[in-house]
């Protein structure tokens, strides 16, 4: 398949990590910030492949994951109203709010239902002039342009009865707190493309610079994960700190401009919490308030619904980096994808979830 | 942004939850939820031999000469008709199929029908056309069923329930708790057809292809195995769940390890290429026209030729070997050398965010 086989080709692939081999000296710590490269990481072996040396943290990158409790709890609410079309992305349907998740709401009569796309439910806005449709807009900056696309057609279309409910986050700020930590282990970061792909990468430059930590824009598949490894290991050796772009064939400095004017457009930059992590300040995007008649929340009044998240296992840990999926003691056991305790076992992007998935075996494969 | 104010909160997370108050559509999905009903809901209220063994049909003994081998298949699909198939066909062949995989030869089969209020006529007679036609192809007969008339918006459309029941050849001895380390995993053809053919049909993720269902009844296939080799260990189709399910239990009945091999296992591109889009994995995207067969090393050869020379059984090749350890494992060695294992389907199989 053209764009995949290619840079799933084991030869290259092979080639790339005898490189990282011969270019390693001493452990060095990578974190990849993004869900899909933690995937895409654990479910060809790329762990098991890369000299002892390097140890990959597995960062908060994925949106389902770090999606806080509140907001889910404003979407269960919101999906079971009888008046109500909740749509999602598939993955969100399992991730527990405090009591129920959107698969029970759908068992007792909501009406929810998985789009792969938000011009989707716009669609679905359309032909259901009377049902409220809301769609659940979450994710980084990757999602952020056909999440506000929706916001613009509907406008557009004149839709009166078509809300978003936002929970979106951004990785700049993420990074910052990440690096901020005391307890921070992390000495070089594999970027998330899909999200440079957007957003180019002149946010990146100052914070390097503040941290004075190599950062590398990296892809997806084998191929591009381990050349963006490469990359930041002969950084760390060499001892420069800089942005550098391995995921070329995506990604330039100044990224897409009129999904960025669009985001701008309708997204402006708010305090957001993070789940299992808390809040990081100016971390997220929420609606401007020009579009507050497409804002969920308010549409349906559930500003004020409040939920404390309850201490039950280490998810908050892992999406640190911190520890290890199979570090927990649930994991496996009590914590597994049908009976997930944390969220990251939930999505299939989440750490826990790709290590349950693919890497649940015996020591040897899950090195320490 | 001032970074130094960040106050991480440390280790929390969601309480649990478990869906035992009532059924979710996971429940269904063929997955780990649909096993744990099965054995918390009905195994243990229904407890005896032919149940317990948890193959495809019941190997039951009723004093004749011959073993037969029972089944049934509760059969809902939207929509009804699809590319390569609809619910008539594959009510037949689902249930013909099932009897088969514990090397029988299907005989006869019963049909429920549900039909909802409102149902075009013309429909249902295109539904039945299919079944007759697919149960001629099979080689069986349908010889009762019943009907029962829903009102409008309590069914959709109309669900079929097949029974079959077969006559086990007597040379055989085939269960899904009969792999040994050392035998070879054959599979017939490419993966994960019906279920992305089907997603398609169903225009809601905004995708089209040109991809067939594979829905197909694989008793011929099965027998002309059989003939070849009498000693096959185990045969199943990957059905819901797909072949990584189905591996699965296999590799818990009989108490062994799989390994696979990535790079020999089928998957049409565009199998493939949906699979990419919407973050699906083909090793767990539901089949209708395939099986896995488990043989003795030695017999492998003479087995995948036989298979290949057959109608539905033209794709097969070796895509793996059972192993002693880890017991009750499917692991996968991937085109890059590494190793993983792969797990059962959980849940409903969700398509990913990005």
């Amino acid at each position: 398949m053209k764009y995949v086989t290619e840079y799933r080709d084991a030869e290259l692939v092979k080639g790339v990590i005898e490189e990282i081999r011969r270019t390693v000296t001493r452990p060095w710590t990578l974190m990849e910030i993004c869900g899909g490269q933690t995937h895409s990481i654990v479910r060809h072996g790329i762990d098991q492949l890369l000299p002892p040396q390097i140890e990959l943290v597995h960062g908060p990158g994925c949106p389902v994951c770090v999606t806080p409790l509140e907001l889910i709890d404003k979407a269960l609410s919101i999906a079971a109203r009888p008046d109500v079309i909740f749509c999602s992305y598939g993955d969100m349907l399992r991730v527990p709010g405090s009591n129920r998740d959107l698969f029970s709401v759908k068992a007792q009569g909501g009406d929810v239902r998985v789009v792969y796309s938000p011009l989707d439910a716009v669609t679905l806005a359309e032909k259901n002039p009377d049902k409220q449709v809301v769609f659940f807009a979450i994710g980084f900056e990757t999602t952020a342009p056909p999440n506000v696309m929706s916001v613009l057609q509907s406008q557009r279309l004149g839709l009166k009865n078509f809300s978003i409910l936002v929970s979106h986050v951004r990785v700049p700020p993420a990074i910052s707190a990440i690096l901020s930590s005391p307890h921070n282990r992390v000495q070089g970061f594999l970027l998330a493309g899909h999200v440079n792909a957007v957003m180019g990468y002149h946010e990146y430059p100052p914070l390097v610079e503040k941290f004075g930590i190599p950062m590398v824009i990296t892809g997806f598949e084998p191929l591009d994960l381990v050349q963006g490894i490469l990359k930041t290991v002969q950084l760390l050796e060499e001892g420069k700190v800089e942005v550098a772009n391995a995921y070329q064939r995506a990604v330039t400095f100044e990224g897409l401009k009129p999904a960025q004017d669009a985001i701008h457009k309708v997204f402006m930059e708010c305090d957001r919490k993070w789940r299992g992590i808390g809040m990081i300040p100016m971390s997220g995007w929420g609606l401007r308030p020009e579009f507050d008649e497409f804002n969920a929340e308010k549409r349906f009044e559930v500003e004020s619904l409040h939920a404390e998240e309850s201490p039950l296992c280490i998810a908050g840990q892992i999406l640190q980096g911190m520890k290890k999926p199979h570090h927990c003691p649930a994991f496996g056991k009590q914590c597994t994808p049908e009976n997930p305790l944390g969220a990251t076992m939930v999505s299939s992007e989440g750490a826990c979830a790709a290590y349950y998935r693919y890497g649940r075996v015996t020591s040897e494969v899950i090195r320490e | 942004m001032n970074n130094e104010t960040v106050n991480i909160e440390g280790a929390v997370c969601a309480p649990p939850l478990t869906h035992n108050e009532q059924i979710v559509m996971g429940h269904g999905a063929g997955g780990r939820m649909s096993h744990q009903l099965i054995q918390k809901a009905f195994v243990s209220a229904f407890q005896n031999t032919a149940l317990n063994a948890g193959d495809d049909a019941a190997l039951v003994e009723p004093g004749l000469r011959q073993k037969l081998s029972i089944s049934t298949d509760a059969h809902v699909v939207s929509p009804l008709f699809f590319p390569g198939g609809d619910i008539g066909k594959l009510a037949v062949c689902g249930t013909v199929n099932d009897v088969a995989m514990l090397g029988a030869k299907p005989l006869y089969l019963t049909a429920g029908f549900i039909l909802e209020e409102g149902l075009p006529m013309d429909t249902l007679k295109r539904v039945v056309e299919s079944m007759r036609l697919a149960a001629e192809e099979a080689g069986v007969q349908i010889v009762a069923g019943d009907t029962k008339v829903v009102q409008k918006g309590k069914a959709d459309g109309i669900y079929i329930t097949t029974a079959g029941v077969g006559v086990v050849r007597e040379d055989v001895n085939v269960s899904g708790a009969n792999a040994k380390p050392g035998d070879v995993v054959v599979l017939s053809g490419t993966i994960g057809d019906h279920g992305i053919a089907v997603l398609g049909a169903r225009g809601e993720l905004g995708f089209q292809s040109s991809l067939l269902s594979d829905v197909a009844p694989l008793n011929h296939l099965i027998a002309a195995i059989l003939d070849v080799c009498p000693n096959v260990h185990v045969l199943r189709d990957p059905t819901r769940g797909g072949l990584a399910t189905t591996l699965n239990e296999i590799a818990v009945q009989s108490n062994v390890g799989i390994l696979l091999r990535e790079e020999t296992i089928p998957v049409h591109s565009e199998v493939n290429a949906a699979c990419e889009m919407l973050g699906f994995d083909p090793l767990y995207v539901a089949n209708e026209g395939k099986l896995v067969a488990i043989v003795p090393k030695e017999e492998a050869e003479k087995v995948l030729a036989v298979m290949k020379s057959t109608r539905y059984g033209e794709g097969a090749v070796v895509i793996g070997e059972v192993v002693a350890e880890p017991k009750s494992r499917v692991l996968l060695k991937t085109t890059l050398g590494s190793t993983r294992v792969v797990d059962m389907l959980a849940g409903e199989m969700l398509p990913r965010i990005c």
